[in-house]
């Protein structure tokens, strides 16, 4: 295929389909303990970091992580403090994070850098990116993959398996870290305005055709994967911007999933 | 007779806001307690205190004889929860996934569930009459199925004591006896200790071996006898309609109040 024989496509196809699959692993969890806002005020708040990262000359991907880090711990915080105020503390981090984002944005002095995290450049992975990438998505994995049944759990029913037994706190904090690995990685190749997008849609396309949690967890994996790969194909041959053509698939597959089930529904 | 919870001398408040004052009751191994009171009564309250969610003003609670604040052997406690995003909410998950999380912390972290624990939860899903409902997602569950996997995922634990938080809520008639039913079962044939705060004290009297009732911030323990009285007496008073509110527990506790 003509599109695999350039080199910048090869390396769009292996970051988004690796992308594709933790992101959704991530997003299973933060669905169901219905925080689906939780990506958006995340991912903006990591363009705070890029932007200070920029000021200050720190890579801006690190940035965005330390940015994501203490974003997604501050909301965990007040979750948990105020539970019955958990849907607004994440309102109230993400401002704070876009209106950090508009100031320090004013002092970085290459802007083009800056906008690239906005929707991504999937088809401009340096080295690096794809390195970091690469190793954040296996340990994503790999801890996902440990912490599995637990993080069902927790999403679950927090109270009932703290009363199991199930060591919450530390596990909320690790997947709070986890989150805000994944989106700050996210945020540099398939841009901060879409991640918080490919960690709800393919989630909300599994619920309606899954018939237990692993079987959702699976179709919301292979839904992010598909909508990557059509996503950058469309995007290579009709020239279109990857990211949101990625999550505009997305978003139709959605609407047809749901039209096609109510049909079903009330068909019978 | 053990007691498994021994509460003395509670007292607790909300700011200035006295809920509850002076509260002492034990609940003994094999006891089927219905708690009963008004809508602010404290009932709530008891539960979050009992489960170490709130620290009492004074006094003392002991769960299996351990003060509350230093108890860890909460697997011991089941505790099925009156609404939960399991029921409110459509999560995608079967009943064998649900009752099989109870027993994770077993299981232990960074390992997967063997067949073993997967018999276990399927026995604990037959004991509440679920058998063949083991891969039904929740949501096509209805309300009484879904309050019978709640009480499942509690029993595969092999709790000593189960609680359960107004368990009645939102099923119909039918239903409701027939979770009674299930309950006095597991308390007679398997010796649970049961725990149960119910509004539905019409209903629930007959299943139950005792009675407490929360009223203005103290709590009384009635006879079966005085509650069979009045909900007869209530039955004949032309003014009140049998199903709805002159027949629930709040009348009966203002009643011997």
């Amino acid at each position: 295929m003509a599109i695999l024989e350039y080199d910048f496509m090869r390396r769009a196809f292996i970051v988004g389909i690796l992308l594709a699959v933790i992101i959704p692993c991530i997003g299973i969890i933060v669905v169901l303990k219905r925080l689906s806002l939780i990506g958006d005020a995340l991912s903006h708040t990591s363009l705070a970091g890029v932007a200070a990262g920029l000021i200050l000359g720190v890579n801006p991907i690190l940035g965005a992580a330390v940015a994501c880090a203490l974003a997604a711990l501050s909301i965990e915080a007040i979750r948990k403090k105020l539970p019955q105020y958990a849907e607004m503390s994440i309102a109230v981090i993400m401002s704070a994070g876009i209106g950090l984002a508009g100031v320090l944005s004013g002092f970085v002095k290459n802007a083009a850098n800056f906008n690239s995290f906005l929707f991504g450049s999937i088809v401009a992975i340096s080295d690096l990116e794809l390195l970091l990438v690469a190793a954040t998505s296996f340990a994503v994995m790999a801890v996902f993959l440990l912490l599995y049944k637990e993080l069902f759990y927790i999403a679950l029913d927090e109270k009932a398996a703290r009363l199991a037994g199930i060591p919450v706190k530390k596990i909320n904090f690790i997947f709070t870290i986890l989150t805000a690995l994944t989106v700050s990685v996210a945020a540099r190749t398939v841009g901060a305005l879409v991640v918080s997008s490919m960690m709800v849609i393919p989630v909300a396309c599994a619920m309606q055709l899954g018939k237990s949690f692993k079987q959702t967890l699976f179709y919301a994996i292979g839904f992010a994967v598909l909508f990557t790969v059509l996503g950058l194909f469309s995007a290579y041959y009709a020239g279109l911007k990857p990211g949101g053509t990625i999550v505009l698939i997305g978003v139709c597959c959605l609407v047809v999933l749901f039209s096609m089930k109510k049909w079903i529904s009330t068909g019978k | 007779m053990k007691p498994l919870i021994e509460v003395e001398n509670l007292k607790f408040s909300y700011k200035t806001k006295q809920v509850l004052d002076d509260i002492r009751f034990s609940v003994f191994e094999r006891d089927f307690v219905a708690m009963t009171g008004a809508n602010g009564a404290g009932k709530s309250t008891i539960l979050k205190l009992l489960l170490g969610e709130l620290t009492p003003d004074a006094g003392s609670i002991r769960l299996l004889g351990e003060d509350v604040s230093q108890f860890q052997d909460w697997p011991s406690i089941g505790y099925v929860p009156q609404k939960s995003l399991v029921t409110e909410g459509r999560f995608p998950a079967t009943a064998e996934e649900i009752v099989l999380a109870n027993l994770y912390p077993q299981i232990g972290l960074m390992r997967f569930p063997k067949k073993a624990h997967r018999e276990k939860a399927r026995k604990a899903l037959a004991m509440v009459g679920l058998q063949e409902e083991v891969k039904t997602l929740i949501g096509n569950m209805s309300g009484g199925q879904q309050q019978r996997v709640m009480i499942a995922r509690v029993l595969v634990s092999e709790p000593k004591i189960m609680i359960l938080d107004e368990p009645t809520t939102g099923i119909d008639a039918q239903t409701v006896k027939a979770l009674y039913e299930l309950l006095a079962r597991l308390n007679q044939e398997n010796g649970l200790t049961i725990l149960m705060v119910t509004h539905d004290l019409a209903r629930a009297s007959a299943y139950v071996s005792r009675i407490f009732c929360l009223e203005e911030d103290s709590l009384l323990e009635l006879e079966k006898s005085q509650i069979l009285d009045e909900l007869s007496h209530k039955h004949k008073h032309p003014a009140r309609d049998a199903q709805t509110a002159g027949f629930k527990g709040e009348g009966v506790c203002h009643g011997h109040s």
